[in-house]
């Protein structure tokens, strides 16, 4: 098969897009879809500092790296979930994420002195020039929580000791990733949280929902969540048009070296049953994800769930003051003992 | 020939396309990326005796939504 734009050897046919690119000029269609994504959802400009929650998997890395590339201020929050039994999946993770570091640094992004303007300068040939000008280098920061070092224990270790999930601990993961996350925005001024989701995480997370018919849920499902509280920060998901395997070809095609396993707690879970049951799906009907996740968006745009959208009143946790849906303690600081605010 | 995806070792014929082969060994063609010789390809690209043929997953992560 060949590049639609130049005629050489394709490396992925988008079936859904009618559309064959090859390496170059596949990086140039990623770093457009996205940029489009940003602008058309009004997620955040080039002048506002992001934060890009990392997990040393093809997702985050790769939309740290065309953020980057597209000229955005965009730093990486990791956190270290303690997850090393049977085979240190944490550890390898963090590895990963240092290593994509300081690749984007000696391969530089570069920023001019005037905030206005920016320039990107890549190993790639295609990259889009921001900028002539070189005139100040932008270098991208890695925050690192070490959640066993902050609170005293690993997540395994405060899944088995409250046992949330019944012995798995994805929700007791998922509950302090939130919390960790949404705090370190705000302690550190971000405009913006920007995570990996891509549109099979999305459509995933929509299938189940729709299955069990949980409006609230459906209602709040978007590509911008807005700060609409004191106390939360703006999340946004620039890759929730952008497939699965168009994530991972970008990775491979860029040479980001990303974790390939999977957490060794995900085995079994509902939502990679779901994306299995949609990709079957999408290899009959082309262009059905998609579809699915467009026609949701447009549905919900005109209303369709604005009657579910229950705005909740919140208080301020007693300890550390995050916002809760019930007076008294949060349910992070609840789940985790915390008296006192932990710096 | 041989295909390994995820330290397994899959037999399939050769002279076949990689989207027939993903099919013959079970595979879903969207939940794969092919690599072969190193670089990666589409799938209807044809695989011959001798070619090294690797899978990669899409999904990866086990990402809490």
């Amino acid at each position: 098969m060949r590049c639609r734009k130049c005629g050489t050897t394709a490396v992925i046919n988008m079936r859904h897009h009618k559309l064959a690119l090859c390496g170059e000029h596949y990086v140039e269609w990623v770093l457009a879809q996205t940029d489009r994504a940003i602008e058309k959802y009004k997620m955040f400009t080039r002048d506002e500092r992001v934060l890009v929650a990392v997990s040393g998997g093809k997702d985050s890395l790769a939309l740290w790296d065309v953020l980057l590339r597209l000229g955005y201020q965009a730093d990486g929050l990791y956190i270290g979930l303690g997850i090393n039994d049977p085979l240190p999946y944490s550890d390898a993770s963090l590895e990963k994420t240092r290593k994509f570091l300081e690749f984007s640094i000696q391969y530089s992004v570069f920023r001019t002195g005037d905030d206005t303007q920016h320039a990107t300068r890549i190993t790639h040939p295609s990259t889009p020039l921001r900028s002539a000008q070189d005139a100040s280098r932008f270098t991208p920061t890695l925050h690192v929580i070490d959640i066993a070092q902050t609170y005293g224990k690993t997540i395994p270790e405060i899944a088995r000791a409250k046992m949330r999930g019944q012995g798995r601990p994805c929700a007791a993961c998922g509950l302090t990733k939130r919390y960790v996350m949404n705090r370190l925005a705000l302690d550190k001024g971000y405009a913006v949280l920007a995570t990996g989701h891509n549109l099979d995480d999305e459509i995933a997370v929509l299938f189940q929902n729709t299955l069990r018919w949980q409006t609230g849920y459906l209602a709040r499902q978007a590509p911008v969540l807005p700060a609409s509280r004191e106390g939360l920060v703006k999340k946004v998901k620039p890759f929730c048009r952008m497939y699965e395997r168009e994530t991972a070809t970008y990775a491979l095609v860029r040479g980001i070296d990303y974790i390939y396993d999977e957490c060794p707690h995900a085995g079994g879970n509902l939502t990679n049953f779901y994306k299995t049951l949609l990709n079957q799906l999408e290899t009959e009907s082309p262009g059905a994800k998609l579809s699915f996740y467009l026609e949701f968006l447009r549905a919900r745009g005109e209303g369709a769930f604005e009657q579910f959208n229950r705005v909740e009143e919140l208080h301020a946790c007693e300890v550390c003051g995050q916002p809760t849906s019930a007076p008294g303690r949060c349910a992070f600081c609840r789940m985790w003992d915390v008296s006192r605010v932990v710096e | 020939m041989q295909i390994t995806f995820r330290d397994k070792q899959y037999e399939t014929k050769p002279n076949i396309t990689a989207r027939d082969a993903l099919k013959k060994i079970g595979l879903d063609p969207e939940s794969v990326l092919v690599v072969v010789n190193g670089k990666l390809v589409t799938d209807d690209v044809v695989l011959r005796e001798g070619d090294e043929v690797k899978l990669v997953a899409v999904v990866s992560g086990g990402r809490e939504t």
